[in-house]
């Protein structure tokens, strides 16, 4: 808990606060981090042979063999995601599972598998990015300063 | 044989870095997620991460990092091709495969199947 919010406590919450964070448990840093190689790791490589896969049998090269891979795994993911088993990997996994695409995959299918009660346009399609919106936000917003400040340099004559 | 293992390693440590931002930092999924984005939206701006991904392949394209990287290309390719409006045109040029896969199996997984668990 940052200093900020600790200040606006009374010291019996204070003193709960120290309370609690001795009895919580303590993360196994190493073997989840171990357990995140791992699993990230299975999932590239069979990225990677997606991806040789295109650029053997279809018209593709290094470069452009990305995409087609990106949405074969995101395939994958929603199929392993809409018959439960993603969650038992993630659970594993950790970061592992949830850092590569399909991580992201699964995150909109279960959240629209979740909202699905609340019927298909308010529950499916208003909860669907719940959890993966911010990723997109972040990632376009932070993509077009970097790309406009890249464009001003380039016109500025440099690089 | 030399990629697979290439792709295993690269991958795994971007996990690791997401691993460790999540226990570390204590950070929850989507701020580690968001983190991951930025920082290869930012990359791809000095044209690093192009050459994580040509040393790593999948390694490096799959992890969700390479999300931003391709959101600046995409801007920055047509940027060169219609000046500086290509950056709003482009933005989702190469990454549209992606999000609309993701968006149109989605919405079938949810037609079709029922929550579990």
């Amino acid at each position: 808990m940052s200093s900020f919010k600790r200040k606006n406590l009374t010291p019996v919450q204070q003193q709960y606060q120290d309370f609690a964070r001795a009895r919580e448990p303590q993360r196994p840093i190493l073997a989840n981090c171990v357990r995140a190689f791992i699993g990230g790791g299975i999932i590239c490589t069979i990225g990677q042979g997606i991806q040789l896969f295109f650029i053997k049998y279809f018209d593709f090269d290094e470069k452009t063999a990305g995409d087609p891979t990106v949405a074969v795994l995101i395939m994958i993911s929603v199929l392993l995601t809409s018959f439960g088993v993603y969650d038992h990997i993630a659970q594993w996994a950790g970061a592992g599972s949830s850092v590569p695409v399909t991580g992201f995959a699964n995150t909109i299918t279960s959240a629209s598998l979740d909202h699905k009660s609340e019927g298909f346009v308010l529950g499916v399609g208003g909860n669907m990015f719940k959890i993966a919106g911010p990723v997109i936000v972040f990632g376009v917003f932070s993509a077009f300063i970097v790309a406009i400040i890249s464009v001003m340099i380039k016109s500025l004559g440099g690089m | 044989m030399e990629k697979f293992i290439l792709a295993f390693i690269v991958g795994g440590a971007i996990c690791v870095i997401g691993q460790l931002l999540m226990d570390g930092l204590k950070l929850t999924p989507a701020h580690t997620m968001v983190t991951l984005v930025v920082s290869g939206a930012v990359l791809g701006g000095f044209g690093l991460y192009d050459e994580l991904v040509k040393f790593a392949g999948a390694g490096a394209s799959v992890p969700i990092s390479s999300f931003g990287n391709q959101l600046v290309k995409g801007a920055l390719q047509e940027a060169e091709k219609t000046g500086i409006i290509g950056v709003l045109t482009g933005i989702f040029k190469i990454t549209s495969s992606g999000i609309s896969a993701a968006i149109i199996f989605g919405f079938l997984s949810a037609l079709l199947c029922k929550p579990k668990g």
